[in-house]
């Protein structure tokens, strides 16, 4: 357990993608089964066992620790599970800290628990037994372990490690990719010892018994300008409408007593069907679907901002199913009726989509539908103004178009070539900096992360400058050279790793902001939020009185999205 | 009539003074005579009539400030009883940084001892605390909570080491204090066997130095120079704090930024500074090492000059000891403190 917590630790604290993958490999290179395993259940959220409530922490070690002083260290803390663990009287020397000694000197060394011994008591036990394990544990682990177990047991172990990223770090301990480990990853269980075996060459590639199995999706690169499209031919692509939902695959199948078994997974591969048993029960086929998730009210698609109400919530009860109604707008089909058809071209796989789609014939599933088009001038059209063709009310639920090469076969993760996407214009606002932060990483000696604002009305009277957002790309590593020189020279206060920069009426920098969309937010002072802003121009020659006011915001958001024209700033368009 | 506490140590706007001897110690301000436990900038400050310290910490402070940093200066051998108007004062080793005393004040059988900065956990670089029994003994509390118990530091030391080994070709940047941590970091590094050059920020340089002609052997520590970081992949650079992920910093090949403070026990100050190694290792005493302190002294009465004041003195009165804080001003400056100078204080 102590190993695992001091992997979690350094990892933690390690921003780089790289280095947290070789700190992964190297502890599953060098720790055994079946801890290994736990480890990696616990990183990818596959453990199950009861969890503890912080109260009971709390109980433990009020029995331990003067109030009064617990209260101080949580204050300066601020983590009641970091606070516990660094104040547990534990096997350091028992000082003359008015808490009761820790470990008698004849008694032998407390018995260090695996972190599968801890997963295994935890998922047995009857709850009454929980605080005795609890305290033997942290008895026995040194500070690190303990801020992990109790991390674990009251399920809030955060890693900061995607699960997918796990699964690269397995994979690679044998040249996998991670796909191919997605590919068996589901009807896997804790402690994976046939995953590690068939990785490292020792065992066969484990059988997948799901019935209704995970696919890793196939994505697109980015057109970025439209001389982009001349390098290809119109001819060799299909286009579709691009989705402002969720990617989504339906997995259909049944099991081994013959019972239909209905998946919804989400694009990094989580099983999300518990949140969305409206589709689940649309899972009537054998085989699996790759589409948008979409709430659609009367035949209409709703914005991002009303799907994502629904993501939102933890509970899915019989109202929220009833206002948020979820809908797949299929786009691919990847097996059917036993058959992977990953492998058949697109176009094959297309016509095969649209008989299956057909055939279930259900309400709440659907087909993306094909966007015609002669030449990429037709396409940079149908782009610009999807109701024109036939996008109909759903325009305003479209993000840009799809180019899928219709002689592509369905290739797992970003291969460069085949799929294409070119997204609508962003909406343009210029902003003034108001706040820099340090970043992270390879960006952590540079001002990097820019909160900026609009100007509105104060209540005193007169402008002021409201935050709407933060912004830390969009930048070259020239440019950022610069706005950190800006930062550090018109520093006004510090906060910690925050400096406030200097904004005003009569001094300010401007940075010209693109954004996918706003949204209300009551987390905000301003009241709004925007989807994917970044930095699009510095505008070293704006004067800051003259950036936007927040109505430019307040507008987008009453107008739908739907009246910006593709390519024209907010201000010229109103 | 029989001496008091009050007349060995008062406070005055200065600091810590005593009214029998004439002197204050480790005043904040410039005064006639001033008696200085340690070399750290916000102990021992330029400008006093007249100092005395221990020769190392004289020699700190020459090195520091320049020969003239006071009008007249006398040293102070540790364990020799000096008579200082009408009081008694002795130095005793407080195990802070080089040289570093506690000073102890007599008159008449009662004795007040003011520990100055201190801790108890082995150091290479410099003489263990001794505990002087006494009726009244001022500590700091910079570490006053519960929540801090500073590990063992050769366990830090290889969590450097282990790092440095899954990541060979990237610079390990270990932010320092100027004085004491950083040449207590090379001498662990050394006990746990890098024998490959140290390299130092300029500003560890002349501290550094100091610390070889006392005799301590730190090994090559080569002056990192600026040209030259782009080569250091894979080598083990020590900084001031200010300079660990500053402008500095950038041009070494992919650094990992650690940094040697026990601040670093806890999480959310890591982070806060961007630390991605963090070393907990203090030069200032543990919850236990300060509670442990008090009971050995069998000190009636405990001041508390600066640190996490509320708990320690809440502790004092739960076991029976009567304890106030003093809330010293300009002790423990911890900040994002930029100039290496006030950084340096919070160890």
């Amino acid at each position: 357990m102590n190993e695992f917590a001091h992997l979690l630790d350094r990892l933690g604290y390690e921003p780089r993608r790289n280095a947290k993958l070789r700190l992964l490999q190297d502890y599953f290179a060098r720790t055994p089964d079946p801890e290994r395993g736990f480890a990696l259940g616990a990183m990818t959220g596959s453990l199950s066992f009861r969890e503890a409530k912080p109260a009971l922490i709390r109980g433990l070690v009020e029995e331990r620790i003067d109030p009064l002083l617990f209260r101080l260290s949580h204050n300066y803390v601020g983590d009641l599970a970091e606070t516990t663990a660094l104040i547990w009287p534990g096997a350091s020397p028992a000082g003359g800290d008015g808490s009761p000694a820790g470990i008698g000197h004849n008694n032998p060394p407390p018995h260090v628990p695996s972190l599968a011994e801890v997963v295994n008591t935890l998922a047995t036990i009857p709850k009454r037994e929980l605080p005795a394990y609890l305290t033997q544990w942290l008895d026995a682990l040194d500070e690190t372990g303990r801020w992990a177990l109790l991390k674990l047991v009251t399920g809030n172990l955060r890693v900061g490690v995607s699960a997918r990223l796990a699964k690269t770090a397995v994979g690679a301990l044998g040249g996998h990719g991670a796909d191919e480990v997605e590919e068996v990853w589901h009807g896997l269980e804790p402690p994976f010892e046939t995953l590690f075996a068939w990785v490292e060459g020792r065992g066969e590639r484990p059988e997948t018994l799901n019935p209704a199995p995970f696919r890793p999706p196939m994505l697109s690169h980015p057109i970025e300008e439209r001389e982009d499209l001349d390098k290809l031919e119109p001819e060799a692509f299909s286009a579709e409408w691009k989705w402002d939902g969720i990617r989504v695959q339906l997995v259909g199948g049944r099991d081994r007593e013959g019972v239909q078994v209905g998946k919804v997974y989400s694009r990094t591969g989580e099983d999300i069907t518990g949140a969305f048993p409206d589709l689940a029960e649309a899972i009537t086929f054998a085989g699996a679907l790759d589409g948008e998730l979409l709430i659609l009210r009367e035949g209409r698609v709703q914005s991002f901002n009303v799907l994502q109400q629904r993501l939102n919530r933890k509970a899915v009860t019989g109202k929220l199913l009833e206002e948020f109604p979820a809908h797949v707008r299929a786009y691919d089909l990847l097996a059917s009726e036993g058959e992977d058809l990953r492998a058949e071209p697109f176009a094959t796989r297309r016509d095969k989509l649209e008989q299956v789609v057909t055939q279930l014939d259900h309400a709440r599933v659907d087909i993306s539908p094909l966007v015609p088009f002669a030449d990429w001038e037709a396409l940079a059209s149908a782009r610009a103004d999807p109701a024109s063709v036939g996008a109909g009310d759903d325009a305003d639920a479209i993000e840009g178009v799809m180019l899928k090469r219709l002689n592509s076969p369905y290739l797992p993760g970003r291969p460069k070539g085949p799929w294409w996407k070119w997204k609508r214009e962003p909406h343009i606002v210029d902003a003034v900096m108001m706040y820099a932060q340090r970043g992270h990483g390879k960006r952590s000696s540079f001002y990097s992360d820019y909160t900026f604002g609009v100007w509105r009305e104060a209540p005193e009277g007169g402008d002021e400058l409201v935050p709407v957002g933060k912004a830390y790309h969009g930048f070259t590593d020239a440019e950022l050279a610069k706005l950190d020189r800006y930062v550090r020279n018109h520093t006004t206060k510090r906060f910690g790793p925050v400096r406030e920069v200097v904004h005003g009426r009569e001094a300010g920098l401007v940075l010209e902001i693109a954004f996918e969309g706003v949204q209300r937010s009551t987390r905000h002072k301003s009241g709004v939020a925007m989807r994917f802003p970044r930095v699009s121009r510095i505008r070293w020659d704006k004067p800051s009185a003259e950036a936007d006011r927040i109505d430019v915001l307040e507008r987008i958001l009453a107008r739908g999205e739907k009246e910006i024209a593709p390519g024209r700033t907010l201000e010229e368009d109103a | 009539m029989s001496t008091r506490a009050s007349d060995l140590l008062t406070l005055t706007r200065e600091g810590l003074y005593c009214p029998l001897g004439k002197f204050h110690v480790d005043p904040t301000w410039p005064v006639e005579r001033a008696l200085i436990t340690h070399g750290h900038a916000d102990h021992a400050r330029a400008g006093h009539g007249h100092v005395m310290a221990t020769p190392e910490t004289l020699r700190i402070m020459a090195v520091r400030y320049g020969e003239d940093f006071c009008g007249t200066s006398q040293e102070a051998r540790l364990g020799e009883a000096i008579r200082v108007g009408d009081v008694t004062v002795r130095f005793v080793p407080a195990g802070h940084v080089l040289g570093s005393a506690q000073i102890v004040i007599e008159r008449e059988g009662v004795r007040v001892v003011v520990s100055g900065d201190y801790k108890r956990a082995e150091d290479p670089t410099c003489l263990p605390f001794e505990v002087v029994p006494c009726d009244v003994f001022i500590t700091e509390a910079t570490f006053g909570l519960p929540v801090f118990t500073h590990p063992d530091t050769r366990g830090e030391v290889r969590k450097l080491l282990e790092s440095h080994r899954l990541f060979p070709e990237r610079t390990h940047i270990v932010g320092a204090y100027a004085l004491g941590k950083a040449q207590r970091v090379m001498a662990l590094l050394r006990e746990e066997g890098w024998d490959r050059p140290i390299h130092l920020h300029g500003a560890m340089e002349k501290l550094t130095e100091l610390y070889k002609r006392e005799g301590i052997p730190l090994g090559e520590t080569p002056k990192v120079v600026a040209a030259e970081r782009k080569d250091l992949g894979g080598a083990i650079v020590i900084c001031p704090p200010s300079s660990m992920q500053d402008l500095w910093s950038r041009k070494f090949p992919d650094p990992v930024t650690c940094f040697a403070s026990g601040w670093m026990r806890v999480r959310a100050r890591a982070r806060q500074k961007g630390v991605e190694l963090p070393m907990v290792i203090s030069d200032h005493a543990d919850w236990p090492d300060l509670c442990r302190t008090i009971r050995e002294t069998g000190a009636g009465e405990v001041w508390v000059t600066h640190g996490q004041e509320d708990a320690l003195v809440h502790w004092c009165g739960s076991v029976g000891i009567r304890a106030k804080p003093l809330h010293l001003l300009g002790y423990g400056d911890d900040g994002e403190a930029e100039p290496a100078a006030s950084a340096e204080a919070a160890a």
